[in-house]
């Protein structure tokens, strides 16, 4: 029988094995963000053991609420900047320089294939885009990942997710993955991996692949993977060009993580993509999805485009290709926060930034903010927002506020006319042929 | 007491997938203290039936769900407002994994039962109060109610358990790793 990615990086990475069912894994990166890490810095200190296993395989950044809102988020990037200096950890990413953990790292190249990454976020799945085991932790997890370099997972159980079929124009990696997790359920993954297969995820960009993985801990699962390849490759060869001769070198080293074609899955599931419609959320849970049709004409009162999920280049160009040209409705605020420095300075140069200004969205810089109801666009009580994040949970983006979760052409569309809209009815190739 | 007993006065929470933002909202993460989450748990919870003003919630030292209780957010901000409220087990048909692990890090239990025990807890609910009390030794747990008794056994799989044992990962991988 052979193995599953996820299974040989486990096996490269098994550093003792406690007991049954318990592996506990060498780390090749912790990541840390100042909302989950301080706690974890005052227990070490508490325990007198404020120390870190290697300063270079720690990477930190203040993404949730920064610029600071008050004294107290002060206080936590304040903890987190002064313990990146006390332990020389040179990959620290402050003012000017961060934004949202899980679009920053891969952008400055910090996940490779095969890597293991744990980080005090739910989110840290995404970074499985680059075929890396990337799993979300708790603060005690990863205080000891900061001092010891391990953690401890249950053997790797995978689900085989083949993406079949054409994307249509107008759908994107977002609405594929609501699509999944409406199939799955919110539980329907818990202590599983998703290993993304098939045609469509192979045509994806990284950053589509970062989407698809971002959500795959909304369907429960402990890491969403996509297997390294030539596109992977690509994005990273800035970063990798020193350690190879040639790509065809690298390719062949990303090439022994893939799964072997007898590797064992608890099961399958193939989700031909030709039909599928752009998605939109109607509940209060990430499954609670239904084609754009059926929820159109839902006035919101905001719309976000940003974060981890979609708040990336491409993501940001999607958008502006809807509203171009256009303006946001009267009775709409539109926040844009493109997701790094480095995704503001591209989208500025393109121009993607001007449609924005020109569409009336106003323009924050790189952060978490609004979509955990943290700052930069929080909502008042009975407010409904149609965010491009990740979480519809009731409150999470303010208390009694509503979030209805679906791709940024969705949301853009959603932008001009103020109610749910089809992002298929302003694409430029596309007005007037929708079936 | 033997400290291998958890327990004590129950509070029922009848729904599936109560998130951690549900436990403890966003807003209250900036705090850098266990302590400062106390007076917010659960506030963003809207449930029938389920009132932050009932005696019974400040009471409780029990948790009794239904399935994927904990998911969403990794904050271990959620086991924590749970902790400084009293409250170190909770009962519920599955748990999200980051929450599960959350817990017995921090050497707290997490009971998993079968749907069909999860009913006859909420039953037995349904009569008037009942307190639980979960024996890690004896990997059994005793709820008693209005006039009867539900005797539930458990199993927690053994690194949990050492955790819990252990006081939680920290000093587990201290000595160890």
């Amino acid at each position: 029988m052979g193995l599953t990615i996820a299974e040989k990086i486990f096996a490269a990475h098994l550093r003792d094995e406690p007991f049954p069912g318990t592996q506990v894994l060498a780390l090749d990166a912790v990541f840390c963000h100042e909302i989950t890490t301080p706690l974890a810095i005052a227990d070490l200190q508490w325990r007198g053991k404020d120390r870190v296993f290697d300063p270079d395989r720690i990477k930190a950044v203040i993404d949730h609420v920064t610029p600071a809102k008050d004294s107290q988020t002060a206080q936590q990037g304040k903890i987190l900047r002064e313990w990146a200096r006390r332990h020389g950890i040179r990959d620290f990413y402050d003012i000017g320089r961060n934004g949202v953990c899980h679009a920053l790292f891969p952008e400055q190249g910090h996940v490779r294939p095969g890597m293991t990454i744990i980080m005090g976020d739910s989110h840290t799945c995404t970074h499985g885009a680059f075929g890396a085991f990337a799993a979300g932790v708790g603060t005690t997890d990863l205080e000891v990942g900061i001092l010891k370099g391990v953690c401890a997972f249950r053997p790797p159980v995978s689900i085989r997710v083949d993406l079949t079929g054409t994307l249509p124009p107008g759908v994107y990696a977002k609405d594929v993955i609501l699509q999944l997790i409406g199939r799955l359920g919110v539980d329907g993954a818990t202590d599983r991996i998703l290993e993304f297969r098939g045609p469509v995820v192979d045509a994806f960009s990284m950053e589509a692949r970062m989407t698809l993985c971002n959500m795959a801990v909304e369907a429960g699962a402990t890491c969403g993977i996509c297997l390294p390849d030539e596109v992977t490759l690509e994005y990273l060869w800035p970063f990798i060009v020193a350690d190879y001769a040639h790509r065809a070198e690298a390719l062949a080293d990303y090439h022994r993580w893939h799964s072997d074609p007898d590797s064992p899955y608890e099961r399958v599931l193939e989700l031909d993509v030709s039909g599928l419609e752009p998605t939109v959320t109607w509940g209060y849970k990430p499954d609670q999805v239904r084609p754009v049709g059926e929820m159109a004409g839902t006035p919101v009162d905001q719309v976000y485009i940003g974060t981890c999920t979609n708040g990336r280049l491409e993501d940001l160009r999607a958008a502006a290709d809807i509203l171009r040209n256009r303006r946001v409705a009267d009775t709409v605020r539109g926040i844009v926060s493109p997701a790094t420095p480095g995704v503001y300075r591209r989208a500025l140069d393109e121009g993607i930034i001007a449609v924005f200004l020109d569409a009336g969205f106003c323009v924050t810089n790189p952060t978490c903010g609004a979509c955990l109801g943290m700052s930069n666009g929080v909502l008042a009580e009975g407010e409904v927002c149609a965010a491009t994040s990740n979480r519809n949970f009731p409150g999470r983006m303010g208390r009694g506020g509503m979030v209805h979760l679906m791709s940024p052409a969705t949301a853009a569309a959603t932008a001009v006319t103020g109610r749910i809209s089809d992002p298929r009815d302003f694409l430029p190739l596309l007005e007037g042929r929708k079936k | 007491m033997n400290d291998s007993v958890y327990g004590g006065p129950a509070l029922f929470l009848d729904r599936s997938d109560i998130n951690t933002d549900e436990i403890i909202p966003a807003r209250y993460l900036t705090s850098v203290t266990r302590d400062a989450l106390r007076p917010h748990l659960l506030e963003d919870l809207d449930l029938p039936g389920f009132s932050r003003d009932d005696p019974a919630f400040g009471m409780a030292r029990v948790i009794v769900a239904r399935r994927n209780f904990g998911c969403g957010s990794s904050r271990e901000h959620a086991p924590w407002a749970l902790e400084v409220n009293g409250i170190r087990t909770v009962v519920a048909e599955s748990f999200a994994r980051i929450f599960r692990q959350n817990m017995f890090n921090g050497g707290m239990l997490a009971v998993e039962l079968p749907a069909g025990d999860i009913d006859r807890l909420f039953a037995l609910a349904g009569q008037g109060a009942v307190e639980i009390r979960a024996d890690l030794d004896r990997a059994e747990m005793v709820a008693r109610g209005a006039g009867e008794h539900l005797v539930l056994p458990f199993t927690v799989d053994p690194f949990a358990r050492a955790l819990v044992r252990a006081g939680g990962w920290v000093n587990f991988a201290d000595e160890r790793y």
